[in-house]
Formats: structure tokens, C-alpha cells, sequence
């Protein structure tokens, strides 16, 4: 729960767009001494917390509801169920693997994904694809910072990287020979994108250069191994945020380019990226968002299993690690209110140069770069404490899993998820909504002694699963309506969800972070008979 | 005979599988073998139907001396949805006619146990119902004020005093609620059984196990019923066979349309509590929550009536049975949640059954008895809308009345069958409009709500084009009509926000559509009345029409005659507008809601001549009526003949041309005492007329209007109109309407000796207009109709109706004013004097009014136009 629970209901009764930018004036008066960028989640010094001790909130709501007395008439914001859903929907996407698709039977049946804005413009990124020149489908979710540049870069080439590092050597030549040649390409990823999805078309050659000299290298490399999948992807990810590194520090002739990369590079991203390839299933992970294994117990209840670990200062081997990598002298700054530095929540990332970069590097970049890097208060901010960079990697940590007939879902998911919603819960929703608990048995009572009060807690409990499983097609709209709209009670609340969808956009991110869900389904059929083949 | 009773039929608590439970039978004769009697090879009348239905018809008949009955039930005796049902009887009821019913059933189950040495289980509790806000305690305020008036001993209390009645009720929400001490419980099955024992004493037949296949018609009557246990031939059917009616309706050669569709229905029975319930406790209805709650063993019952009904049996009956229905505990949910909302100590109480007990509702709340249209001698009683116990008795002994006398002792139009036509028995439309109906049980009755569903099923050609124009409609018999229009631009509140007993949000619509009817002219679409044409080949259809109707019909072509079709005892039947058209044909005009009444009135009247012919022609008409000032200059332009009044004439009839279209029949009446006329245009030129009369009238400020303005012009003007104001009880002597009958025309006609009778010794209810003085339009309640009209303080009768008269700037209320004795209570001769010298409230919800009584309309006060008026003053209007 981001926002302090007691302001809520002070602030539904006031005019909600008067309380929006006036608190969003004063926030940036105060916590701007940075940048606004410093409001996001993974900058913040807990904003929230700071937002209720600077402004005492009870006074001020008080001066706010009087404020409501001059105003001529009090504005009601109430969405209807329709408005919510189509709020709900926006950006939902579904894709189903065919069934037959002429190579594999995948393990696969498909999977669903959607993405809630809280950050004007949403800072989240999503992706999807299935790799065409090796086995494999590749989904991922990406938890952008500081703005969304280096996770808009991150979600349009990390799985090129990944693909490439996948590559046998014979495909990698033909590639190269056709690119050679100017002929036309092998397809390597087959997208499956929401039309929301966007590539930025002004830096595919940029980027396709990029690619073009990691898979140079490769050639060049031919270790001759069959190549592992861990190793592929953790190759991948450094191979990424090296060249993103790179190409801030070389700049582009072209102005606009030349400030899209350096953008990327000051940004950050977190990235878990999910490889399924028949029972195979490896994770790999950078930074704080998170993966899940949905299993379904013999007795048919759900239960989840953590396929990815949380880089940020809750986790202990973190921590541990980023001492581990700096000196002594430095323990006691390193990690500061939770944060890297005192600054950044996760402490894996894409980008973020600003925490990886010597300050010479960032001093020279900065003046030479264009006059908006230059005027931008965050960009010559140096963090503090700053002796040994670098402090922060994109180097993933990758788990494999090898799937059961019983792992019947994948939940990929930024943290604004998770900070909402416990896991378990999660699996659960998700597990009684893939399986269509909609289609309950009808209770009886029969013999059984069975109060009132029993009988009516089992009966709440069962409207709230299926008027909510009712509206959603897709699982991760479905998620995304509980993780909202739930009241105390675990269930889905439509008078809040109706509240949370309709604060200013200057207020939502008080509330709720961006979420960024992918739900994936396994076919537990397919999976069996693999497990039985590899028997 | 051989009759088989229940000597203790009760529930038992402590058998679940209650409903299956050996009932003890005890045998009245001698005989007990399965199928000692045979069925009778002839009876007089025989009922299908063993639950309260048609034991209650056989028991009133039976006691009114008809004794050659046969009461054939297909399973046993009280076991549909009679042995199912919560038996709460409840007087607290909208329609005057239904809280009559009540009334009357509760004081006969009362004494029934005396009467009959049957346990009944009857248990005056009282009952309790509860307002959650401001609008539901007005609503519950108008019942009691009726039911007070009635003698029904009635009270509204504070949430306090309900807490002092019931122990376990949470008052926290409670505005109020109204306490009704007379009402009761009763085991519905052993009333049903107490009632056979009766009429079995009084000699009817009973036989179980034997179902009806079918009724069998000759000649438009009953001739006998076929059963799967052999024919019996009988003069009189009656159809009590509850859900089943409709298909039993069907399955004859000669359908009887009987509009009723079943329902699934819950209730919850409880274990009883650690300490039980008192029987007495009051029954609690909690029509905000959607939920009834009655004492039940130590323990409870509760029901309701949910949001999204489950209708049932839409495709006729199949293999379900009605003791198989299942329980569905999550479509009983809100109900539980409001259940423990209203008494949370109840969650610790163990549940024993959920009860699915099928109702039938019709399609306008309003149970269906009477006569079939089609078939005489085939009566109905059916479709009680979850209120079978509380009418069984008043419904019984109202339709017995009406077998033997011809007609009951009460005004049953409400609730006549032949207020349907075979447009209402589509089973779509009945699905479709019983699942808004039995929602509606607990809704807001507010003034003027309209049934959403079943809509646009009769539309008037021009629907498309006065919907374009913002028009907003209501449905009377099927046919869409306007209430009024709503101008570009300006925007009504949403349905739910318009239902309101204060003032509504249309009020200035209305009142700049009236305003333009006053000063310039107004078109209102009115294409729904009902038209017959009446014509023979030599004099026949003037000699009956001249025996059928009260007025003088033997008038010059061309003439219009306003005449009401009266019954023997010279009340309306129907009131209608009668035109010449030539010396051996005539054009009727009656209200949209006569369309089988009249037609089954007339059909059974007139003489089987194949001379005379009778068609309605309702359908091959489109009506609009233009009213106003400016109306004569629009039709002037638009014909090229003259309209002066020496041409034409006030109700007079002309076959004319109007733009291109030619045979045009024009009427110089308007049904409101405001000048103007009606066009009745065939229908395929009806949007031309429409066209052309909108395009000509534009420079006379020509608007659409609706029937809400209709309503006010014609109120205002004192005009009274069937089936609201005007009823079979009502003669045209009592509503100042002795000018529309010829006493004296040479001839004897229907009703005559009643009227004249009444000439000579004064009327016992005057219909009278009452203008209200102290009544604030913008903060007070508005009157609506059934509201107790009081002289000096003591109660003299009810409104009919009312209206907001834009001219007058008051509301004006149309109501029946009755002399009783002070000290008697007997009725007394109203004199005109007796109307003018007294002083008059009407009560609104609990809070009287001061009024101004009026015999005359206010007309001559502003116009000249008194002549006219006076000879309008017949025009019968339609809401």
C-alpha cells in the first residue's frame, strides 16, 4: 500500500483535482531539488512518508474541504463498471500459441499480459516474442526509472541479445552473410505485441548496429559449445547494457539521437526475462520486478513458487554482494534507507550510468552532450558517497526450473504488483481464474450444520471470485482488478477500484507504481509427455 | 365422495426431509381404496386446481348455494405452490382492490379452524414494514393511510418502537417503518385443506390424482372438461391451476390467453434459536433489502425478492418437478447478506433448508381473474404474484360473486383478465417482463413508473419520427405513447433520479406543451384508442348500438355522440365517442385498454345476425389529435374547405382531405374541452398528414405534445376517464354526466331502470373535483391517485386522479365523494348540497391538504367556451 491509509477517505471527500496539483506543486517545490524524476519509486527518499510528515496532511486536508465550500458544485468522480473496464482493458493483450505451428507442440498454450499506468507516460515496459531460428518463446517485463527511455531501449532489443547469444554458429554466419550481401534476413523473433507497444524507428539502425558487432564477436568467438541458456542470458543482459554504456559514451551525430541514447543511458530499467523452451524454464532477473511458478496441489489448491529473487535491500545476499564489491570504509553508505547510495531501490539495473560511470565519465558527457543534459538538474547530480564505481549491474540471475505436469502458470510482474498483492494470493487468483472457478459447484447444504454467518462469508466469498473472473477475458486484467480494487476482505471493491482509476494523474503515482503483468499458461499435457520422453 | 384431509399436516421442524414426510390421512367416508369414486359423467361447474385457488372458488361457491361442483386436482390437494408458501398474510397493498382481498382473506382464515375443526395455524402477529429511507416511508405512509381509512387498524412508528417489537431487529438504518397489528400467519396448505373440508361438507367433490388434458368449447361456450380419468360435461370451467394456467390456457382448441409466467422463489428455513421465537412475533418485511422475515418453529423464515429472477417453465412444463427444484445458494446471497444485515444475531443460527418454491407474477403485478373473452363460461383465477395466501380468500369469493350474480361485489377491472389481450401471452414478452416484475415487488412504487421491458411491441407509424423529436414514452395495452417530449438540448435526469413522489423533473415541459395547446395548437399522436366499425345492411346496427349505449345514437350523419356502454345496474362498462358515419354504420372510439373488453361485451351482445358486422379497426388507423386555438387555421390551410363553426360544428365528423392524402375522417372534439380536432388517418398516410401538418402548422407555433399535457388539460377541465376514474360501479349519474344519457329515446336500453331509479332517488357517491388551497407544488408531495378525500374531519371516499393544472396553478384532484351515517356507517344519498357545504382534505401520505370542492369545471370562470365544454364534457380521456 503505497499511500498512508488514513488519508484515503479524507481525500475522496474533497475535490480531487485541487488536492492533485496542489500537492503536486508543493511536492515539487520540495523534493525537487533534484529532479522530478526523484518522485519515482525507485528514486524516491519514501516520498510517500515525506509527503505525510512535510504537509501534516490533517490540516491540510481540513484547508481542503473548506476549499470545497467556494467551489460552485462539488465534482462527484464515480467511473461506471463499463468505464473502469475499458480503463481496465486498455492495454490488455492476449496471444495463443497455435496449436500446430509446424514445429514443436509447445509447453506453452499461450499467455496474457497488460500494463496499468500510474506514471504519466507509464514508465513499465512489456515484452513478448517467440524465437523463430531456435526453440524458445521469450516474454519479459521491464520496471523503467527516471523516466522510460532505457526501459522502452531495453524492451525493443534485449531479446535480440538473447536470441544472438542463442544462435549456433552456422545461423549466426548466414545472418551475417545475408546482411553481408543485402539479402533479406532470417527472422529471428516473431513479436507478439499490444499495438501500445511501440519500437522507436529513429534508432533501429543504431541499435541493429549494435547487435550487428556483438554477433560479430560471437562469430569471431566460435567457442564451438553448444550454448547454454544461462550463460546465454547472462551474456546478454551485460552484452546490452555495455553497448547502451557505449553508444551514451560515443554520442550520435544526429542530435536527436544523440540525446536518446544519453537518456537511455541515465535512466534505468530492471528486467525479468522468462526463456521457455519445452520443460525448460529459465529466469532470468535484474532487479526488484518478479517471477512466480503457479503450482496446483493434488487437493487442487494453489500455491506459488518464487522463480526469481528481488535485488534490492530487503535481500540479504544483495546486500552482501554490493559489500562484498566495494570497500570497507564504504559499508556504512553503500545502502542507506533501504536504497542504494540512499537512492536507488533496486540494486541491479540497466542503464543508470549515473551509478556506473567513474564522475570524470559523467562530468565529460554531460558537458558535452546537448544543452538538455546539460540544464538537467539530475543528470549533474553526482550521487553521494560515489568513490568505487561502479555500484550497479545488469547482470541477471538466472534460475532454471524444469517444469512439472503441476506448474500450470508463469506470473511475470513489476513490483507494482507485488507490492499490492502477496504471491500466494496471486497464484491463487490467477489458478481459480485460468481453471474457471466460475463454473462452482452449487453448494448444499444437506445434512451438514452450517450458521447463517458461515454460509454467508462462503457465499461472499464466491460472488467476489466470480463477478470479477465474469468481466476479465484475460488473466492479467484480472490481477491487475484485484491488485487495485481489493478491499480488506480480499475481494474486489468496485467502489474503490472506480476511486483508484480516476485520480489525477498527478496523484495516481501517491497510490499505486506502474504494473506490468504477463501471465503465462503451460500446457500440462505437453509437459508430461516431455517428462515422460526425458524418463 | 371419497376425500382424503391432512388431520396434522405441520412442519416439523426436526425432520428435514420435511416435505416428503408421511402425512397422515384420515378418511371422511367409509371407502379408502386409491380410486374408489369415479368421476362424475356431469357437474355444473368444475375447478381444476386443488391449492387456495380453487379450494377458496369452491368453498365461496359452495356457500352461495351452488352445489353441483367437482374440484379436480392433478397431484394431491395443497401441494404446488400452496404447500410451498411463507403464509404471511399481508394487508399492506398498493391497489385499493387487492387490500380489500387481504382484508377480507385474513378475517376468513381467522375463524376457518371454527369453522371447519381444520388446524389452520392461523397467528395474528402483526407486521412490521421497514423504510430505509425518506422515499420508501412516504410510499408505506400512502398504504396506511388507506388501510386506515378501510378500518385496518394501522400505525407508523419510530425505529425505536420496531426495536420494541422485535428483539432481534438492527434499527440502525431505519427511517421509520409501518406496523400493521391485524396481520397474520397462517399454514398455507392446512387453509387450503380447511377450505376443502368446507366446501366437501357443502357437498363439492373432490378428486385427486386427476388431471385436466384439456376444456372443450362449442359455440364459444363451455362444454366440457376432458380429464385422463374420463369427461365431464359442465356449464363452467375454472382455471386455478396456478404456474400451469397459462399452458392449460393453450392446450384447448379455443385458447384462453391467461398472461402468467413462474418464477423461482427462496426462502431459508432456520433451526430455532437457543431461545425460540415466539410465535407472535411480528413478521417483518424489509422492502429496501429486498427480504420478508417471519417467526418460523423457534426459529425463522425468510425470503425475498431478488434483483435477477429466475424465471422458469418458459417452454412449458417439462420433467423438472416442482419438489426437484434446487436449491441455489448463491443466487440467495444479497438475500442472506440483508437478512444478516437487518438481524446480525442471526449468524450463529443453524440453517436447515433453502426452500425453491416456483411463483407465478404476471405481467403487470396484478393477479389475473374473470372471465375469458373468448370462451364463456371459462373462468380464471390465477397468477397471485407471491401473494396467493393473502388474496386466496377475497380472490375466492370475488370470483364466485361473479359466476353466480354475473359480477362481483367490488370494481375487479384491475384485476379482469380481459385487461389483456393476446398480445401479453408471448412467452418471450412474459419472461422477459416477469423478470422486471418480481424485482418490482420491493421497488419504489413512485407516480408514473412505466415497465421497461416488453416495450415498442405496438407503435403508432410515426414512432421513428416523434422519437427523433426527444420524445419520452410510457406503454398502455402494448402501444408505446408519448408522456411528453423533451426539447433539444435540455437533458432529463436519468430514469432511476426522475422517480420521485415530490414534484417531476418534466414539470416545465409539460407546462410549455400545455401552454402551447392554450394559446397556438399542439399534435398528440393518440393512435392507441381502440376503433371499432359497427355496420349492418338494413337497420340492425342502430337498434342494438341504440340498446347497448345510454345515448341517443339515432342522430344525423356526420354527428358524434359521447355515450358510456352501461351494465344493468347503469355503471360504465366503457365510455366512448361514437360516430355516424352513414345511416348503417358507426365508428366507436373507446379507450386503448377496451380492446378485448369492449369487443368481448359487444360480441356477446349484439344479435348473431350475419347482417350486422363488427371489425376493429384499431390497427388501420393512426389518430392525432390537434388541440388549440390555431388548430382550425392549420386544417383550413391544409384541406381548402371551410372549418368555421357553421360548417363544422362542435362533435360533428367529416370525411376529408388533408394535404394529398384524401379520406381523412376528421372529429371536432379533442378529448380535452380545448378547441381543436381529431384527424383519424389511415395508416399508410400518416406520416404524410404528420408532414404536412407540421410543415403548415409551423407558422402557428405548431408543437408535439404528449399525454401527460393531455392529462392536465383534461383534468383541469374536470373531464373524467374510464378505467381510472369511471367503472362498471360508477353510473353516469353520479359523475354529472346525465346530458350524455337519453332516458326517454323511445327505447329501452342497458341500464335504464338502474338510471332511472337513481333519478329518483339520488346517487350514494358524487364525483367531484377538488382544487387544492395550501399546497406547495415545489416542496409538498404530490397527490397521484387513491388518496382519502376528507369532509369535516370524518373520511367520505378516494381520489381517481390528479393533475398539476398549469392554468389554475394548483393541483387538482377527481375523486368520489359518499355520505356514511355518523353513527351508522350506512350509506345516505349525496345531494349537491351536501358536496358544496363542507369543508375538504385530501390526504397525501399522512399529511392532509385543505381543498376546494367543485361539482362544475372552472372553464366558464376563464372562456366563453361554456357550451361547448358542457357537450364535451363526455370526452373520455385515456392515460
Amino acid at each position: 500500500m503505497p499511500a498512508p491509509a488514513h488519508l484515503f477517505p479524507l481525500i475522496r471527500n474533497c475535490e480531487i483535482s485541487r488536492i492533485g496539483s496542489t500537492v503536486c506543486y508543493c511536492h515539487h517545490k520540495h523534493l525537487c531539488c533534484l529532479s522530478s524524476h526523484f518522485a519515482h519509486s525507485h528514486f524516491r527518499y519514501a516520498p510517500q512518508k515525506k509527503f505525510a510528515a512535510l504537509y501534516r496532511p490533517k490540516e491540510n486536508f481540513n484547508h481542503f474541504i473548506h476549499a470545497r465550500d467556494y467551489a460552485s458544485t462539488p465534482q462527484r468522480f464515480y467511473l461506471t463498471p463499463p468505464q473502469v473496464n475499458s480503463i481496465l482493458k486498455a492495454n490488455e493483450y492476449s496471444f495463443k500459441v497455435p496449436e500446430f505451428d509446424g514445429k514443436n507442440v509447445s509447453s506453452v498454450l499461450g499467455f496474457d499480459s497488460n500494463q496499468l499506468p500510474a506514471n504519466a507516460p507509464i514508465e513499465d515496459r512489456r515484452s513478448a516474442a517467440t524465437c523463430l531460428q531456435t526453440r524458445g518463446m521469450l516474454l519479459g517485463v521491464f520496471d523503467g526509472h527516471a523516466g522510460c527511455a532505457c526501459a522502452q531501449a531495453v524492451s525493443e532489443r534485449l531479446f535480440y541479445y538473447i536470441a544472438v547469444s542463442l544462435l549456433p554458429h552456422e545461423t549466426l554466419l548466414e545472418i551475417e552473410n545475408a546482411v553481408e550481401s543485402g539479402r533479406a534476413l532470417l527472422p529471428i523473433l516473431q513479436w507478439h505485441k499490444h499495438p501500445n507497444d511501440y519500437f522507436s524507428k529513429e534508432a533501429s539502425k543504431l541499435y541493429f548496429n549494435s547487435l550487428r558487432t556483438y554477433w560479430q564477436e560471437l562469430i569471431d568467438l566460435n567457442s564451438g559449445e553448444t550454448t547454454d541458456v544461462k550463460e546465454a542470458l547472462i551474456n546478454a543482459f551485460k552484452r546490452l547494457d555495455n553497448d547502451i554504456s557505449l553508444e551514451a559514451q560515443v554520442g550520435d551525430p544526429n542530435s536527436f539521437l544523440n540525446y536518446l541514447v544519453l537518456r537511455v543511458a541515465f535512466s534505468g530499467a530492471t528486467a525479468c526475462v522468462a526463456h521457455v523452451d519445452g520443460v525448460d524454464l529459465h529466469i532470468a532477473n535484474t532487479g526488484d520486478s518478479r517471477a512466480m511458478l503457479g503450482v496446483q496441489e493434488e487437493d487442487g489448491s494453489w500455491s506459488a513458487v518464487n522463480l526469481s529473487y528481488d535485488h534490492n535491500a530487503q535481500n540479504e545476499h544483495e546486500v552482501e554482494r554490493v559489500k562484498m564489491e566495494h570497500p570497507k570504509s564504504e559499508e556504512k553508505s553503500l545502502v542507506k534507507q533501504d536504497r542504494l547510495l540512499g537512492l536507488l531501490m533496486p540494486f541491479r539495473a540497466f542503464g543508470d550510468v549515473k551509478f556506473k560511470w567513474s564522475i570524470e565519465l559523467q562530468k565529460r558527457v554531460v558537458e558535452s552532450g546537448p544543452d538538455q543534459l546539460n540544464d538537467n538538474e539530475y543528470t549533474k547530480f553526482i550521487p553521494p558517497n560515489y568513490h568505487t564505481p561502479p555500484y550497479l549491474t545488469a547482470e541477471p540471475e538466472v534460475i532454471h526450473h524444469k517444469l512439472r505436469p503441476q506448474d500450470k502458470f508463469l506470473v511475470l510482474a513489476t513490483d507494482g504488483l507485488w507490492e499490492t498483492m502477496h504471491r500466494q494470493d496471486v497464484a491463487r487468483i490467477v489458478g481459480e481464474y485460468l481453471t474457471g472457478v466460475h463454473h462452482q459447484q452449487p453448494i448444499a447444504v444437506g445434512g451438514y450444520k452450517v450458521t447463517l454467518g458461515q454460509m454467508h462469508g462462503l457465499l461472499t466469498e464466491r460472488r467476489a471470485r466470480i463477478s470479477s473472473v465474469f468481466e476479465d477475458q484475460n488473466a492479467a486484467t484480472h490481477l491487475i482488478r484485484h491488485a487495485v480494487g481489493n478491499n480488506e476482505f480480499g475481494t474486489v471493491d468496485h467502489e474503490r477500484l472506480s476511486k483508484m482509476l480516476s485520480l489525477p494523474e498527478e496523484l495516481a503515482r501517491m497510490y499505486r507504481d506502474d504494473i506490468t503483468i504477463i501471465v503465462v499458461q503451460f500446457n500440462s499435457h505437453v509437459i508430461g509427455a516431455c517428462q515422460n520422453e526425458e524418463l | 365422495m371419497f376425500l382424503r384431509l391432512l388431520s396434522d399436516l405441520q412442519w416439523r421442524a426436526a425432520n428435514l426431509k420435511w416435505r416428503r414426510m408421511t402425512c397422515s390421512w384420515r378418511s371422511t367416508s367409509s371407502t379408502a381404496e386409491p380410486y374408489p369414486v369415479s368421476l362424475p359423467a356431469q357437474a355444473q361447474v368444475v375447478i381444476c386446481g386443488g391449492g387456495i385457488m380453487g379450494t377458496s372458488v369452491a368453498y365461496h361457491l359452495s356457500k352461495m348455494g351452488w352445489k353441483d361442483i367437482v374440484l379436480l386436482e392433478q397431484g394431491r390437494l395443497a401441494a404446488g405452490t400452496t404447500r410451498f408458501c411463507a403464509g404471511i398474510v399481508s394487508t399492506a397493498r398498493h391497489v385499493s382492490i387487492e387490500l380489500k382481498m387481504a382484508d377480507y382473506s385474513n378475517k376468513l382464515y381467522q375463524q376457518l379452524e371454527q369453522e371447519t375443526g381444520v388446524k389452520t395455524g392461523y397467528m395474528k402477529t402483526g407486521s412490521i414494514s421497514l423504510a430505509q429511507t425518506q422515499d420508501r416511508l412516504i410510499s408505506l405512509k400512502r398504504i396506511a393511510s388507506s388501510l386506515n381509512v378501510m378500518g385496518i387498524p394501522c400505525e407508523i412508528i419510530t425505529p425505536k418502537q420496531v426495536a420494541q417489537l422485535h428483539p432481534l431487529i438492527n434499527i440502525h438504518d431505519l427511517v421509520g417503518a409501518m406496523y400493521v397489528p391485524e396481520d397474520a400467519l397462517v399454514s398455507s396448505a392446512n387453509v387450503s385443506l380447511a377450505l376443502a373440508t368446507a366446501a366437501s361438507r357443502n357437498g363439492v367433490q373432490i378428486h385427486e390424482k386427476t388431471s385436466v388434458s384439456h376444456v372443450s368449447v362449442q359455440k364459444g361456450r363451455v362444454t366440457a372438461v376432458e380429464t385422463d380419468r374420463g369427461q365431464i360435461q359442465c356449464q363452467y370451467f375454472v382455471n386455478c391451476a396456478g404456474q400451469w394456467a397459462y399452458e392449460l390456457g393453450h392446450s384447448g382448441e379455443e385458447p384462453v390467453n391467461i398472461p402468467l409466467h413462474a418464477c423461482e422463489h427462496f426462502y431459508l428455513l432456520t433451526h430455532p434459536l437457543k431461545e425460540p421465537l415466539a410465535s407472535n412475533l411480528p413478521t417483518i418485511v424489509d422492502p429496501d433489502g429486498r427480504i420478508y422475515i417471519r417467526n418460523w418453529q423457534g426459529g425463522i423464515l425468510s425470503g425475498g425478492f431478488e434483483k435477477n429472477p429466475k424465471p422458469l417453465f418458459t417452454e412449458g412444463r417439462n420433467q423438472l418437478e416442482i419438489h426437484n427444484l434446487q436449491e441455489d445458494w448463491d443466487h440467495f446471497e444479497p438475500l442472506l447478506s440483508a437478512l444478516l444485515r437487518r438481524m446480525p444475531d442471526l449468524e450463529a443460527l443453524q440453517i436447515m433448508q433453502l426452500v425453491n418454491c416456483p411463483e407465478s407474477f404476471t405481467p403487470d403485478m396484478r393477479c389475473i381473474m374473470g372471465e375469458s373473452p373468448t370462451v364463456r363460461g371459462y373462468f380464471v383465477l390465477a397468477g397471485m404474484n407471491s401473494a396467493g395466501i393473502s388474496y386466496g380468500g377475497g380472490a375466492g369469493k370475488y370470483l364466485a360473486e361473479w359466476m353466480v350474480n354475473g359480477y362481483p361485489s367490488e370494481n375487479v377491472w384491475p384485476l379482469d383478465l380481459k385487461r389483456f389481450g393476446a398480445l401479453q401471452s408471448s412467452r418471450t414478452f412474459l419472461r422477459h417482463r416477469v423478470m422486471e416484475v418480481m424485482p418490482l415487488m420491493c421497488d419504489l412504487k413512485v407516480p408514473r413508473w412505466d415497465f421497461q421491458t416488453g416495450r415498442q411491441l405496438r407503435t403508432s407509424p410515426l414512432y421513428d419520427r416523434l422519437d427523433a423529436q426527444g420524445a419520452r414514452w410510457m406503454e398502455k395495452h402494448g402501444f408505446e405513447r408519448v408522456k411528453y417530449f423533451v426539447p433539444p438540448g435540455k437533458d432529463l435526469l436519468d430514469l432511476d433520479q426522475s422517480k420521485t413522489f415530490y414534484k417531476p423533473d418534466w414539470f416545465d415541459i409539460v407546462g410549455s406543451e400545455v401552454k402551447c395547446c392554450k394559446e397556438a395548437v399542439c399534435v398528440i399522436d393518440m393512435s392507441s384508442f381502440t376503433k371499432f366499425e359497427i355496420s349492418s345492411t338494413g337497420d340492425e346496427a342502430l337498434e342494438s348500438l341504440q340498446y347497448l349505449f345510454s345515448n341517443d345514437l339515432d342522430v344525423p350523419v356526420g354527428h358524434v355522440v359521447h355515450t358510456g356502454m352501461l351494465n344493468e345496474k347503469g355503471g360504465y362498462e366503457n365510455d366512448c365517442s361514437i360516430a355516424r358515419l352513414s345511416k348503417r354504420s358507426f365508428f366507436m372510439i373507446s379507450p386503448t385498454d377496451q380492446q378485448v373488453h369492449c369487443w368481448a361485451w359487444l360480441k356477446n351482445r349484439l344479435p348473431d345476425d350475419s347482417n350486422l358486422t363488427m371489425e376493429d379497426v384499431t390497427w388501420k388507423y393512426t389518430a392525432l389529435n390537434l388541440i388549440g386555438p390555431r388548430a382550425v387555421d392549420v386544417l383550413s390551410e391544409l384541406s381548402y374547405a371551410p372549418i368555421t363553426p357553421e360548417h363544422f360544428p362542435s362533435l360533428f365528423c367529416k370525411e376529408m382531405s388533408v394535404g394529398y392524402a384524401n379520406g381523412i375522417r376528421v372529429m371536432s372534439i379533442t378529448h380535452t374541452g380545448e378547441p381543436g380536432f381529431m384527424l383519424y388517418i389511415p395508416i399508410e398516410y400518416a406520416l404524410h398528414v404528420y408532414n404536412e401538418v407540421m410543415n403548415m402548422g409551423q407558422k402557428y407555433g405548431i408543437r408535439n405534445a404528449g399525454y401527460y399535457a393531455l392529462r392536465s388539460l383534461r383534468i383541469e377541465k374536470f373531464f373524467a376517464f374510464w378505467g381510472q376514474d369511471l367503472d362498471a360501479f360508477t353510473t353516469p349519474m353520479e359523475c354529472g354526466r346525465e346530458f350524455q344519457v337519453k332516458l326517454e329515446k323511445g327505447m329501452q336500453f342497458v341500464g335504464q331502470e338502474a338510471l332511472l331509479e337513481q333519478k329518483q332517488n339520488g346517487v350514494y357517491k358524487r364525483f367531484t373535483m377538488f382544487i387544492l388551497e395550501d399546497h406547495d407544488t415545489d416542496m409538498d408531495l404530490w397527490p397521484w391517485w387513491g388518496e382519502p378525500i376528507f369532509r369535516n374531519g370524518r373520511y367520505v371516499g378516494k381520489t381517481t386522479s390528479s393533475a398539476y393544472s398549469y392554468t389554475l396553478e394548483r393541483h387538482v384532484c377527481l375523486g368520489f365523494v359518499q355520505h356514511f351515517d355518523e353513527k351508522t356507517g350506512e350509506e345516505l344519498v349525496v345531494t349537491t348540497d351536501f358536496i358544496n357545504q363542507g369543508e375538504y382534505e385530501i390526504d397525501i401520505a399522512g399529511q392532509r391538504f385543505q381543498a376546494k370542492a367543485k361539482l362544475y369545471p372552472f372553464s366558464s370562470l376563464f372562456t366563453h367556451r361554456r357550451r361547448k365544454d358542457e357537450e364535451e364534457l363526455s370526452g373520455y380521456q385515456r392515460e
